[in-house]
């Protein structure tokens, strides 16, 4: 079972990197592009059946650092 | 005082803090991050810098996994005393004794650069070497340095004075210019400077010293 999980970081956050990309893409002359949010996705492949439940726990205690970051999760 | 240096792979200031600590009369023992007990003696544990785990994921989350960083937690519990800096302080932020979370420096660029800090509070063994609003200079050298906290714990950490120390021209973003702060019971200290980067002349700086000698000192006295 494939699950894959976006974290990305909460509203509000500064992100310095989604800031510099979008920096970089009005240099190659892409106007209009008002931001930019930069995240991760981490695709998991786990055991059949394994729970919601369990998926949300790993992310509670690893995959997110929920100070800053939200994450989604997405069975596949 | 007894001290224990915690190495992570990856980790890379362990023996400059153990070094920083001997210098200040401490016995100090290295402790491999598979162990699974800190040693009951210990009266502090120090985390060092480096890159634990090659920051994979993010700095210091999978360092807070460890198995020694479980002891760790249980040690702060109790009433410990613990300093995590530069990647310490991260991992220290990622198990939640610290709060907050460090972030990828604004400016998105590694900054290793001596940096003026100012003394925000000395009520505490790390700190009460040195002079309330005290500047001192100590080396950074980072890459994910920039404190965040909510608006809310900000408040917080000013009302509880639990902010170590600020910088005096920012270099990283960070929040209220946090450069360093302390735990609920003071005995907790996570910073981004390397204070064990300026403990001999020849590191061209000893503003350092004062933190190893007071904590010595107090812990000995406590």
């Amino acid at each position: 079972m494939k699950v894959r999980v976006d974290v990305m970081l909460k509203t509000g956050v500064l992100d310095p990197q989604g800031e510099a990309v979008r920096h970089a893409l009005g240099n190659l002359g892409f106007d209009g592009v008002e931001k930019v949010r930069q995240g991760k996705v981490i695709e998991l492949d786990v055991a059949e059946g394994t729970s919601e439940e369990k998926i949300k726990e790993m992310c509670e205690k690893l995959l997110a650092n929920t100070v800053i970051e939200n994450y989604a999760i997405q069975v596949l | 005082m007894k001290a224990g240096v915690i190495v992570f792979p990856g980790s890379n200031c362990d023996r400059d803090l153990a070094v920083a600590f001997e210098r200040a009369g401490a016995q100090v023992q290295m402790i491999w991050h598979k162990e699974t007990e800190l040693p009951t003696d210990l009266d502090i544990v120090g985390v060092p810098g480096g890159f634990s785990f090659g920051d994979y994921l993010r700095c210091g989350a999978i360092a807070a996994q460890s198995p020694i960083t479980r002891s760790l937690i249980k040690h702060t519990e109790r009433g410990g005393y613990a300093i995590g800096i530069c990647n310490g302080f991260q991992v220290l932020t990622e198990t939640g004794i610290l709060p907050g979370a460090l972030m990828r420096n604004a400016n998105l660029k590694f900054i290793c650069k001596p940096v003026g800090l100012k003394v925000e509070t000395t009520d505490c063994a790390f700190l009460s070497g040195y002079e309330q609003g005290q500047e001192i200079t100590v080396p950074v050298a980072h890459h994910d340095g920039n404190y965040n906290v909510t608006d809310e714990k900000l408040a917080q950490l000013r009302a509880e004075g639990r902010i170590a120390f600020t910088y005096t021209d920012n270099p990283n973003g960070s929040t209220g210019d946090i450069a360093g702060v302390i735990s609920k019971n003071r005995r907790v200290l996570g910073m981004m400077p390397h204070p064990e980067r300026c403990v001999d002349e020849m590191h061209g700086g000893t503003d350092g010293v004062a933190m190893f000698r007071s904590l010595v000192d107090s812990v000995v006295a406590a």
